[in-house]
Formats: C-alpha cells, sequence, structure tokens
C-alpha cells in the first residue's frame, strides 16, 4: 500500500535551515580571504594558489544551495515571509562569495603584493570586512528564532540589533576604506601605475564585500518590516 | 421478514465483517494522521501515540460517539421508508460499510486521498437514492453535513490561529518565553480537559445519569467539566515540574527548551485528538453495523432501540487491529514528513481541531477529522507558525470528495443490488 495522506502531503520543507546555511557558506567563502591576503603579502603564491582552489569551491558549493533552495520554494508554497523576500534575500547572499572569488581570482591572476606601508593596514581592512560577513550571519542565524516567535515581538527587537551593530561594522570598513587609500595615494608616484589602479580595485573590492554583507541585513530588515 | 428470519445470522455475521473491515480502514489510515502530528514534533513516539490512540479512539468512540453513530444509522436515511422492508435496509447498510471498506482499500493503495467519514456519507446516501428512491435520503440531514464539512476546517483554523496567537503573546514574545511557558501551559491543559468533560457529561453519560436519577444541568456540567479540567492541569504541571532548562540545548535555538515544555502539553492534545477521532470516525464503521444489529435482532426498522455495548467493542477492536497491522507504518510514515510541526504549532492545531470535531460529534455530525486538522494547520500557518505549508493540499481535499462521494456511492448501489439478488431472489 502507498502511504499518502493530504496530511502529511501539506508540509513542504522549510526554507529556513537552507537559508541559514547557504549564509554559512558565504561567510565561509569571504573568511577564507584573510589567509590569502596573509599569503600574498608573505609572497607565498602556491599557498596563495590553494587558498583560491578553496575559495572557487566554496562559492561553487553556495551557488548550488541557492540553486536547490530556489527549486525547494514553488510558488504554491505558503510561506510566513513573501516568497519573493526570501528570494531576494537569497540573491543578495549569494554576492558575498562572488564578490571574494572576484578579488581572490584577480590577486592571484596578477600575483599582487602589497607595499610594505600598505601591507598591516590591508589586513586591517580585509579582516573588517569578513567581520561584517560574519555579523550577516548572526542575523541570518535569528531566521529560524524569528519562525519560532512568529516573525513578531522580542525576537524582531533582537534582529534590529543585529542589524545595527551590522551597520556600525560595514561603517567602520568604509573608514579604514578612506584611510588606506590616502596612504596609497601618498605612495602612487612611486609604483607601476598598472599596479596602483589594481590596488585601487582591490580596495574598492574589498570595501564591496563589506557592502554586500549589509544589503543582507537591510533586506533581513525588510523582510521583517510590517 | 422472513427474508431476515431465514438469513438472520448470515446477515449478522457479515454485518459484523464488513463493520470491522470499515473499522480496520478507519484505523489503518484515519488514526495515523490524528495523531501523526504528534509523532512528528517528537513530543510522542510512535509505540506511545499507539497507546494512546487505543485508549482514548475507544474511551471517545464509548464515551461521545453516540450522536454520531445514530446519525449514520438513521440520520442520513429516513428509517420510515423501510417499515415495510426492513431487509432493503440491511443490504443497503451492508453495501455501504463493504463499498466504503473497499473503497478505502482500493484509494489507499493506490496513494489517493481519502476521507472515510466521506466514504461511509457517500455510500449510504448512494444506496438509498438509487437503490430505494430519492425520497429515502433525508435530504436536509446530507445538507447539513455537507456544509459541515465546510464549515469544520475553517473553525478549526480559526481555533487554532487564536491559539497560537495566544501563545505567542503570552509565552514566545516574553523575554523569559521558558518560565512563562511552565505558568501557562497548565491552562491549555485545562481547556483539554474541560472540553473532554463537558463532551463526555453532555452526550456520552446523559443516558447514564438520567438511569439512576440524577439530574445534570448545564451549570453541573460546566462545575465538574471544570474540575477535571483543573484535575488535569494539576496532573499537567507535574509532570512540567519535572523538565529542567538545559542550556546545552540553547546554543543553536533560544527556543529549544521552551519546546521541551510545549512536548508535554502535546502529549495532552494528543489524548483530546484521539478522543476526538474516536467520537466522530468510530461511527463510520460502527454505525451501519449497529443498523443491521439492531433490525435482525427485533425484524423492525425501530428507529429508537438501544445500541449494544458490543458493537461498539467490536468496532473499537477492529480500529486497534487496523492501528497495530498497518497504522503503524502509516504514522512512522507521516511522523518523518511533518517534523517541521514543532510543538508549540502542534498542539495549536491539535487542540483546534479536536475541539471543532468534539463538538461536531456532540452534534452528532459526521466530519472528516483530517480535512479538520488540515484547516487548524493552515490557521497556525496563517499566524506565521510554519516553515513552509504546500496549500495543494486544499486542491487535494477538493479531490477527494468529488472522487469519494461518487466512488463510494457507485460501489455501494452495485453491493446492494448484489445483496438483494442473492438474498431477495
Amino acid at each position: 500500500m502507498a502511504i499518502s495522506s493530504p496530511f502529511s502531503k501539506m508540509f513542504g520543507s522549510s526554507p529556513i535551515k537552507p537559508m541559514q546555511e547557504h549564509m554559512k557558506v558565504a561567510r565561509d567563502t569571504a573568511a577564507q580571504l584573510i589567509p590569502f591576503f596573509e599569503a600574498a603579502i608573505a609572497d607565498d603564491w602556491v599557498k596563495a594558489d590553494k587558498i583560491q582552489q578553496k575559495i572557487a569551491e566554496l562559492e561553487n558549493d553556495a551557488d548550488k544551495l541557492k540553486k536547490a533552495l530556489r527549486l525547494q520554494l514553488p510558488k504554491s508554497l505558503f510561506l510566513p515571509v513573501p516568497r519573493s523576500d526570501l528570494l531576494q534575500l537569497l540573491s543578495m547572499q549569494d554576492r558575498i562569495p562572488n564578490r571574494a572569488k572576484d578579488i581572490a581570482g584577480i590577486m592571484l591572476g596578477r600575483e599582487m603584493g602589497f607595499p610594505k606601508p600598505l601591507q598591516k593596514p590591508m589586513l586591517g581592512f580585509v579582516t573588517a570586512a569578513v567581520a561584517t560577513s560574519e555579523q550577516a550571519l548572526k542575523a541570518i542565524n535569528e531566521l529560524d528564532e524569528l519562525l519560532e516567535a512568529g516573525f513578531s515581538g522580542r525576537e524582531l527587537k533582537i534582529v534590529e540589533k543585529l542589524i545595527k551593530e551590522l551597520d556600525s561594522l560595514e561603517n567602520k570598513t568604509d573608514k579604514l576604506q578612506i584611510k588606506i587609500r590616502a596612504t596609497l595615494f601618498k605612495l602612487e608616484a612611486d609604483l607601476p601605475p598598472v599596479d596602483v589602479m589594481f590596488l585601487y580595485r582591490i580596495f574598492e573590492w574589498v570595501g564591496d564585500l563589506a557592502d554586500r554583507s549589509q544589503a543582507v541585513g537591510s533586506r533581513l530588515q525588510m523582510l521583517l518590516a510590517r | 421478514m422472513s427474508i431476515i428470519a431465514e438469513y438472520g445470522p448470515i446477515l449478522l455475521i457479515m454485518a459484523c465483517v464488513f463493520g470491522v473491515f470499515m473499522a480496520w480502514g478507519v484505523g489503518a489510515n484515519d488514526v495515523a494522521n490524528a495523531m501523526g502530528t504528534s509523532v512528528g514534533s517528537g513530543a510522542l513516539t510512535v509505540k506511545q501515540a499507539i497507546l494512546i490512540a487505543m485508549i482514548f479512539e475507544f474511551a471517545g468512540a464509548y464515551l461521545a460517539g453516540g450522536e454520531v453513530t445514530s446519525t449514520i444509522r438513521k440520520g442520513i436515511i429516513d428509517p420510515g421508508i423501510f417499515t415495510d422492508t426492513p431487509e432493503l435496509l440491511v443490504y443497503g447498510m451492508l453495501s455501504a460499510l463493504l463499498a466504503a471498506g473497499t473503497w478505502l482499500l482500493v484509494a489507499s493503495t493506490l496513494g489517493w486521498p481519502v476521507s472515510t467519514t466521506h466514504s461511509i456519507v457517500g455510500a449510504i446516501v448512494g444506496f438509498a437514492a438509487v437503490g430505494i428512491s430519492v425520497d429515502a435520503v433525508a435530504w436536509g440531514k446530507v445538507g447539513t453535513i455537507v456544509m459541515s464539512w465546510v464549515v469544520s476546517p475553517v473553525l478549526a483554523g480559526t481555533m487554532s490561529f487564536g491559539l497560537f496567537r495566544s501563545v505567542q503573546w503570552l509565552i514566545l514574545n516574553k523575554p523569559d518565553p521558558f518560565e512563562q511557558a511552565k505558568r501557562f501551559i497548565p491552562v491549555y491543559m485545562f481547556l483539554v480537559g474541560f472540553l473532554i468533560a463537558m463532551v463526555t457529561i453532555l452526550k456520552g453519560l446523559k443516558h447514564v445519569f438520567k438511569d439512576i436519577g440524577f439530574i445534570v444541568s448545564f451549570v453541573d456540567a460546566i462545575m465538574i467539566a471544570a474540575a477535571v479540567g483543573i484535575l488535569v492541569a494539576l496532573i499537567g504541571n507535574y509532570f512540567l515540574g519535572r523538565i529542567q532548562k538545559d542550556e546545552k540545548a540553547e546554543v543553536n535555538n533560544r527556543f529549544a527548551n521552551v519546546e521541551r515544555v510545549f512536548a508535554v502539553l502535546m502529549v495532552f492534545t494528543a489524548c483530546a485528538m484521539a478522543f476526538a477521532h474516536g467520537s466522530n470516525d468510530v461511527a463510520n464503521a460502527v454505525g451501519p453495523m449497529a443498523a443491521v444489529i439492531s433490525i435482525i435482532n427485533t425484524g423492525t426498522v425501530t428507529a429508537k432501540s438501544a445500541m449494544p455495548a458490543w458493537v461498539l467493542l467490536l468496532g473499537g477492536a477492529g480500529i486497534v487491529v487496523g492501528l497495530a497491522t498497518y497504522g503503524v507504518k502509516v504514522m512512522a510514515t507521516i511522523g518523518k514528513r511533518i517534523t517541521e510541526l514543532t510543538p508549540s504549532r502542534g498542539f495549536a492545531a491539535e487542540l483546534g481541531a479536536a475541539a471543532t470535531v468534539v463538538f461536531a460529534s456532540g452534534t452528532g455530525l459526521p466530519i472528516s477529522t483530517t480535512h479538520t486538522l488540515v484547516g487548524a494547520v493552515l490557521g497556525v500557518g496563517m499566524a506565521r507558525g510554519i516553515g513552509a505549508l504546500n496549500l495543494r493540499v486544499i486542491s487535494t481535499i477538493f479531490m477527494s470528495w468529488i472522487v469519494t462521494l461518487p466512488a463510494g456511492a457507485g460501489l455501494a448501489i452495485i453491493f446492494f443490488f448484489l445483496f438483494k439478488g442473492i438474498f431477495s431472489a
């Protein structure tokens, strides 16, 4: 006898856990940038190559999770939050590993080193950007608690606080970006112009990594706003 | 009359066999739906669920199943028409049982959604309208029953919505949900006890009380039910007191411990659900069986005749066997599929559904427990409590109406003429 009942058929699999898993992979991808920059600064391109491969793999994993989750959310599903909001939040999350892969790819391709005065500020800058992705994960990890509380009440305040912290972390990254740009500006006359051009681009992209993490928070906030 | 005298024992045995067959179908299919929520949420193991189902299905059938049984037995058809030809009613009820039981078996084999209630109602209406005459069906009553099939899921959904909202308000949105849960869950337990006691006193024990000259007014009933409710709450409170906060469980989800408290409540609502299901669905098997037996015993279609206790016993036994042989498997499967329903939601769905079903049982309306439960779960979903619900299930329910009613009716008509040909030719 086949076992079938309209009752058990009505339960779809919740998208909340997969959302959180995807964000975790996104954070993991971004976090690889810290050892990657360390290897680049140490001029160890064998190691950097390995880390870049890891980043590419993780980015690929995130893509797979994203696609699986999209397929899991047909229009006929009744969700506690609008389906379009969830899908947009997922797209936002997915932009983080993409950017991390861009950064690692171009740096490895050009074997970009950093002039001595830039090395320490660069590591600090990357670490701050990665911290924003960590904070975004923290906020996304509240989704299951939000579901438990029925997306209302006290739990909303907890998430709002996390998002506020995320904003201030992004702000901090912005300030670091301004500083490091100013440092490079003073050095740029003595450096090969093409290298300088690409250094500016790396700064921009690392800053963008933080922006994208912040965007995840903003999208989450919009999802919760009623 | 002569036919009944001649074939009485055979017809009686047939009624029992078909009745048990139908009861087996109810136990194999329906009970699993009613109890699957508790298994899925992890509040009960399959074994515990079966044990609770056995006890409370039986209690529900025995204490509160009388009204629905009498509707199935003599409410859907007009017994007056059969005064001169009681054997036709016997064939009809036999064919209805066999038709509904067969249809349940076939549909379950093919994996189609079915409702035991709809099968039997369709079968009875079918044989009466086609086999006897269109006037043999009490259309007014049938209309009310069909209406109740629409109203019951909506009502259950509304109640579950309200229950879950109250949980959010009283417990989940508070800074100390664990302590709040321990404080307020006994109130819900009180509701469970009150509900079951109220229906039992007003419906089940009415005759018992009357016999011993003990008149229970509505106010008395409320007082007694409240006392039972308080007792249930006290028992529940004892079990709640044994739950200690486990800090380790809160690493991943701050509500992990709160859910453990709700799991205790869910044991109680599971009992209520089994009771409600017993009070409504056992009648599907017992009602036609009782009709046949009373005709054979008295030789006439008597509108008023007490139902022998052993008929209920047989129906209850059939359900238990169905549960033990096949229902276990269904329950395990369903339980695995609905893990998204945590105890804090599962309880709201179960209590809303159980209250609706018990209320319908009290008014003698045969409704579908499964459909009511679906409505209740949707209600919790509306309160944004469930990760993902498949709305296609609503069309599945409509399909089950469109398919089950004519199928039950068609089969009953075939069996009716078959029996008529065999015995009356």
